[in-house]
């Protein structure tokens, strides 16, 4: 994973420069290498390390329920070993007759794919007769999406927030707040619904007080941020000790959110199964996506926006109210990243427990860096992060056939988080006045 | 000086630039006190809200109001007086045993403010350089890590061997905070990700070493290490249930050489540069990506001694929770110090001081420790408003202080 993102990076960074031929040789050489180098150490590890004679068996569909799919089974030692020769291959081109910028692009797109799959079919042969359950909703697909929601949630409540230039680092506190109001109005009111409102507006009241100190009273917004994170977690720890902990029936019990078959498009094999039978919070987060995307890129709101996070001294100029606009979209963002929290609570049937946000709040964070403030890179990153996860969990129960500690497992989501910030970042800008107060009206 | 008494402020909002005044003045400080105010105030609601008998008197608000009040003011005044009696002093044992014993709430609260100190300090000094530092927990572990290791594995004569575990816990915090600092200087990862990530990093790397052959201790089944071997410990202070011990002296020692690294040495003129303005620093010649690597590392460093002063002076073996939350503590402690060394002292002794009383006002109250947190948290928010406090009491602003630059943005 590193090795693939200081590929990119040298690449992506040098890119302007690219245009004289020949500045690119370095870049070349490096790059080149590094494919090399990540060729041979997939061939060795992946390919000679997976035991002879067994098969990677992915499942694609989980028996008994749905459309039937044959497993997909994949000879590991023969993939690893052609898929090394095939990266070896790239590398030396790369170096010798070089690939266009955009060929480039799909070759590091392939090797991340081939490395991460080489080291699946590897995973899978721990063991025989292992199925590594891929694209059920249970899979690693299947759990990547259901631990991608909040991340995607509260990343787009980062987006909203830093589009019109106020930094959101509060985003865990108002995740961790959401999830205690969601599963203690989900619990009273018996009714998942209304545990949705309450987290949503248990975020929307952290943002208030951010949008407040902020906005108003100039406060460094960094410093907000981690202040606030932790007021929210000195909240719902004392509340939860004081009135949830002695009743637990009575104020933490959110029942589980019914999946919903969506007629038609459930039934499709494969895709059914892992998009279209999911709960209502699920294609909640689909809608939302398209909603703050359309809203930040398609809308005069989304315009104004912009231009206040970017200059807001030129978007006062041309009559726009800098803070007002800053507030609605803080707020906005206080009210997914509630959401972000209920879905934890609400979404997954299990009670509230203190501190249970776990830095979900700040990997939704980077991935609002990662994904260059964009609502769908925003997506793309959680994305990757909650495969990161996911691959986690799966491992631990399939079994590799080296054994990796699950406390190195459970870095890896924090590691891919930090890595991607490292390798990418350089190349990655904020908006212009992200983070600064406007003093003006 | 002047707007303590001032008549209603008008609501202007305070833009002029003044210069920054040395150490305290009383408008800060009366912004401290009225901010603890206001937290307490805070707090005290919570408690009534979330007290059963309150609740209950509440249902009969209208017939009898008087109750629900009288019972609240006993829920807040008991939950209060418990907070005060562990922190400073106890009735309950006072004259009761040795005389030192009358010392003990003094002592568990600088006992506690000890780690604060440091990661107060270390906070402070990434401030001063225009970093932000939330990587604390990660330095702290990997400190207590290294010097546990040397603490229950080596064997070593008397003074030499706590010497060298201290220094090994320098190295364990010196080196995680300088890889932050390097990810900055090197590749531009903010380091408001990179250290929470490397936080969770170090606890799971914990969590890990737990369970290997060293660091596991023999014939237990939880996740905790051997004991500290006698040699290694950090001498206490005072006699027999004083708990205070050396760590103490060495946050006092830590916040003098600070003062003197930022005002009378040329590193410390670069940071404060660095911090101040980075591209004028970069005009100037100077090393900004060094710069940032220097504070992380100092600031690693300081984190880690926070982590010897737990692991060879409070708990003496590893566990999971050897931070005991002080990575975040210290934040809070930093930013009511405004990244000052002797400030930060003071806030390091003031959150003590509520830690310490928070022990005993769960043991007497049933009161959650957690509240402590929220309490710290509004301090802080309500220090950093300064403009938000003197609305809320209608002061005139006493120069303002609060124009110094904390942390940058994410194109800093």
């Amino acid at each position: 994973m590193e090795r693939m993102s200081a590929a990119t990076q040298d690449f992506e960074l040098d890119a302007p420069v690219v245009v004289g031929v020949l500045a690119s040789r370095r870049t070349r050489i490096i790059s080149g290498s590094v494919l090399i180098v990540v060729g041979v150490l997939c061939a060795l590890a992946f390919g000679l390390g997976s035991k002879t004679g067994y098969d990677a068996r992915f499942g694609l569909s989980t028996p008994g329920t749905g459309v039937q799919v044959p497993d997909l089974v994949v000879p590991a030692r023969i993939f690893g070993l052609a898929f090394g020769v095939i990266a070896v291959a790239m590398g030396w081109w790369r170096i010798n007759r070089d690939f266009s910028n955009r060929a480039m692009r799909w070759v590091v797109a392939v090797t991340i794919f081939g490395v991460v799959f080489a080291f699946l079919c590897w995973s899978a042969t721990g063991t025989k007769g292992t199925r590594l359950p891929l694209t059920t909703p249970d899979g690693l697909l299947g759990q990547t999406i259901f631990l991608a929601l909040p991340l995607i949630l509260g990343a787009l409540a980062g987006v909203m927030c830093e589009r019109s230039g106020v930094i959101n680092v509060a985003i865990e506190g108002q995740m961790l707040v959401g999830a205690f109001a969601g599963a203690m109005m989900g619990t009273l009111a018996h009714s998942a619904t209304a545990g949705i409102v309450g987290g949503m507006l248990a975020g929307l009241l952290i943002g208030l007080i951010l949008a407040v100190f902020a906005i108003t009273y100039f406060v460094n917004q960094v410093v907000l941020g981690v202040v606030l994170n932790l007021f929210a977690l000195g909240l719902t720890g004392f509340l939860y000790d004081e009135v949830m902990a002695p009743n637990p029936d009575t104020f933490n019990f959110p029942g589980a959110l019914t999946a919903i078959h969506v007629p038609g498009l459930g039934s499709i094999p494969i895709i059914g199964p892992l998009f279209f039978d999911q709960n209502i919070i699920v294609y909640l987060t689909y809608a939302l996506v398209v909603a703050v995307d359309v809203l930040l890129f398609r809308t005069r709101w989304g315009l104004r926006t912009r231009a206040v996070g970017e200059h807001p001294k030129a978007a006062d100029t041309v009559g726009i109210n800098v803070r007002r606009t800053r507030y609605i979209n803080v707020l906005i963002g206080g009210l997914l990243a509630g959401l972000a929290g209920a879905s934890l609570t609400i979404g997954n049937s299990s009670g509230f427990v203190k501190n249970m946000t776990g830095g979900r709040g700040f990997i939704a964070l980077a991935a609002v860096i990662f994904g260059r403030w964009s609502p769908r890179g925003a997506v793309g990153a959680a994305l990757l992060f909650g495969f990161a996860t996911a691959l986690q969990s799966v491992l631990s129960i399939v079994g590799t056939p080296v054994k990796i500690p699950s406390d190195f497992l459970a870095m890896l989501p924090y590691l891919a988080t930090l890595f991607a910030v490292a390798g990418l970042v350089g190349r990655v800008r904020a908006p212009a006045a992200d983070g600064e107060p406007y003093e003006g009206r | 000086m002047s707007g303590t008494t001032a008549p209603p402020a008008p609501d202007s909002i305070q833009t002029s630039e003044e210069p920054e005044p040395s150490g305290f003045t009383v408008g800060p400080l009366l912004v401290v006190a009225l901010s603890f105010v206001v937290s307490m105030v805070v707090g005290a609601l919570l408690i009534a809200v979330t007290d059963r008998p309150t609740r209950k008197a509440a249902q009969h608000f209208f017939s009898a109001p008087g109750t629900m009040f009288s019972r609240a003011w006993h829920a807040v005044s008991r939950a209060y007086v418990a907070l005060f009696q562990g922190a400073i002093v106890d009735p309950h044992t006072f004259g009761h045993g040795s005389v030192w014993r009358d010392f003990n709430p003094l002592s568990e609260t600088l006992l506690n403010a000890t780690p604060l100190i440091l990661v107060g300090l270390s906070v402070g000094l990434a401030f001063r350089t225009g970093l932000f530092n939330i990587g604390g927990q990660g330095q702290i572990i990997m400190g207590a890590v290294l010097a546990g290791y040397v603490g229950f594995e080596w064997h070593l004569p008397p003074v030499l061997h706590v010497v060298v575990a201290v220094l090994a816990a320098v190295v364990g915090g010196a080196a995680w905070g300088g890889l932050a600092g390097w990810l900055k200087a090197r590749t531009g990862a903010h380091e408001v990700i990179s250290t929470i990530m490397l936080n969770y990093v170090a606890f799971n790397l914990l969590a890990y070493l737990l369970k290997t052959g060293v660091f596991h201790r023999k014939g237990s089944n939880q996740a905790i290490s051997p004991i500290v071997h006698g040699t290694a410990r950090l001498p206490h202070l005072f006699p027999a249930p004083l708990r205070l011990q050396f760590g103490f002296v060495i946050a006092l020692v830590a916040a003098a050489a600070m003062t003197w690294l930022l005002n009378r040495s040329k590193t410390g003129f670069s940071l404060r540069a660095v911090g101040a303005s980075p591209n004028a620093a970069r005009t100037a010649g100077m090393g900004v990506g060094r710069a940032y690597i220097v504070a992380m590392v100092i600031a690693g460093a300081l984190a880690g001694l926070a982590g010897a002063s737990q692991i060879l002076g409070t708990s003496f073996a590893l566990t999971t929770s050897i931070d005991a939350n002080f990575g975040f503590d210290g934040i809070t402690v930093a930013l009511l110090g405004r990244a000052k060394p002797w400030p930060t002292v003071a806030a390091g002794v003031l959150f003590g001081a509520l830690r310490a009383g928070s022990v005993t006002m769960q043991t007497r109250t049933g009161t959650s420790i957690d509240l402590v947190t929220v309490l710290q948290s509004l301090v802080v928010l309500f220090v950093a408003a300064p403009m938000f406090v003197r609305h809320v009491f209608r002061l005139r602003a006493a120069g303002d202080a609060g124009s110094q630059q904390l942390a940058k943005g994410w194109n800093g």
